[in-house]
């Protein structure tokens, strides 16, 4: 099945013409946060202060990636774990987050938030850090500069692979892509 | 006796830290594109397509395999007719993981305090450091650098002697199926029998550091390793746990002798990548 091309950020309708087990591929702007950006994020939301990102309809990629050696846009940059997120995925849905990107198990309190706010979760190919490297085209500190690799970057993509893991309606490909495969 | 400069050992080293994560193995190599001609999913397909792409721009651009650059874990064989001069050999590693890592713009991901602050040391120091005494005038070192979200997916376990091959069967496939696809499918599944509570973890780790794909040289273990690997593989968890037929690449058993009491098991995996060098000075 071709990969279908899709644009950042996402809207409502956008979201629910995906489907778990679509390949996509991204381009536009993303954003990256991982554990400690999540952190400092969701306690601002506890304290009802503003975010240093505007969060409706975007991206958010797990990824700590390695240093950019001089004229690269970013060193690899492949997806972390998702599921230590998983505490925090709920109230960046509430903000408007509509598609996070890692690898791995998430929680079903997760998968729920998903489809109350009709939001993805995607994985990309988890140790594929150099080729995905290739797909992003500019990246720039926006957040958290003092946290370095954990840092929130501003990402422009160009047709960055990934799959939908989890979609709005409460599918789940690691689920059925196992129990299709399994004997 | 033979002396043998600290900074010799810094430098072979550094240079072990940026090969190691720049130039995926041979051995792994290998097992991909066989993987690629077996494995029945399209997705899963696709996504062998990516790991061997990903492993050739990685070797033409001198990008990192993966951003996870990982703890530097060595396993040294001292050889006893050596004399190190000028340092200490924890000193020498890790002054040469220092530099590895800062030169080769490698991911500095390892904090000094684990519970209260987590503030990163800078320099990917402190390395993760097993030594042997061993007979003669050589010194092997052998380096990985193990990602986090691998070794976040290990296990140990006290089993009972009655437990057996089969209860040590499902240990093992069980723990694997749990960690589903956490740690990065196609895996290679490190595996300790035997020992104590803290060796068969070292054991389970070391069997990381073989050329993957080899065989136990006990023929009963040889087996075993084939049957864990086939049972794994039956799950259909498949490349990233998309659905397929290859989620294990290998699975390497290291065992070592046990007390009357106990028959320990301990599960440590690796990614696709399986990053590991050695070389002897």
């Amino acid at each position: 099945m071709e990969p279908k091309k899709i644009k950042a950020p996402l809207s409502d309708e956008d979201v629910m013409a995906l489907k778990s087990g679509d390949n996509v591929l991204i381009s536009g702007v993303i954003y990256t946060a991982r554990d400690a950006a999540h952190k400092k994020l969701v306690e601002l939301m506890d304290k009802g202060e503003s975010l240093p990102i505007d969060l409706n309809g975007q991206f958010i990629f797990y990824v700590g990636p390695t240093p950019a050696k001089p004229g690269q846009a970013i060193g690899s940059a492949g997806p972390t774990t998702s599921g230590r997120m998983d505490a925090y995925t709920p109230q960046m849905l509430e903000k408007g987050m509509k598609a996070c990107i890692g690898k791995g198990l998430r929680s079903q309190t997760v998968k729920d938030a998903l489809q109350k706010h009709k939001g993805l979760y995607l994985a990309a190919v988890g140790g594929a850090g150099a080729l995905l490297s290739k797909k992003i085209k500019k990246c720039e500190v926006v957040a958290y500069p003092e946290l370095g690799a954990e840092a929130i970057h501003r990402l422009e993509v160009e047709e960055f692979p990934a799959t939908v893991v989890n979609d709005a309606y409460g599918n789940d490909l690691y689920a059925e892509g196992a129990r299709e495969y399994a004997r | 006796m033979r002396e043998l400069a600290a900074s010799t050992i810094s430098d072979h080293v550094a240079e072990m830290c940026e090969e190691a994560n720049i130039y995926l193995g041979e051995d792994v190599f290998g097992l991909l594109k066989d993987a690629l001609e077996t494995e029945e999913s399209p997705t899963g397909k696709e996504v062998l397509k990516q790991l061997i792409e990903n492993a050739e721009i990685a070797r033409d651009e001198q990008i990192p395999i993966c951003q996870d650059t990982g703890f530097a874990v060595f396993f040294v064989e001292w050889g006893q007719e050596v004399h190190l001069t000028g340092g200490t050999l924890d000193e020498a590693i890790n002054a040469g993981v220092k530099r590895g890592y800062e030169e080769g713009y490698l991911r500095k991901s390892i904090v000094k305090d684990p519970l209260y602050e987590r503030k990163n040391t800078g320099d990917n120091t402190p390395a993760v450091i097993y030594t042997d005494i061993v007979p003669g005038d050589k010194v092997k070192i052998s380096f990985a650098p193990k990602g986090g979200g691998s070794e976040n997916m290990s296990a140990v376990k006290m089993l009972k002697p009655s437990d057996g091959e089969a209860g040590f069967i499902d240990f093992v496939v069980n723990h694997v199926k749990a960690a589903g696809p956490n740690p990065c499918p196609p895996i290679v599944v490190g595996v300790g029998i035997g020992g104590t509570f803290d060796k068969v973890a070292v054991q389970a780790k070391k069997a990381l550091f073989r050329h993957v794909g080899d065989s136990h040289p006990d023929s009963r273990f040889a087996k075993l390793e084939k049957t864990i690997k086939d049972k794994i593989n039956d799950l259909g968890v498949g490349p990233q746990g998309f659905g397929g037929r290859t989620f294990a690449l290998a699975v390497h058993i290291e065992d070592y002798p046990s007390h009357i009491a106990s028959m320990a098991a301990a599960v440590n995996i690796n990614c696709h990548a399986c990053r590991h060098l050695e070389r002897v000075i």
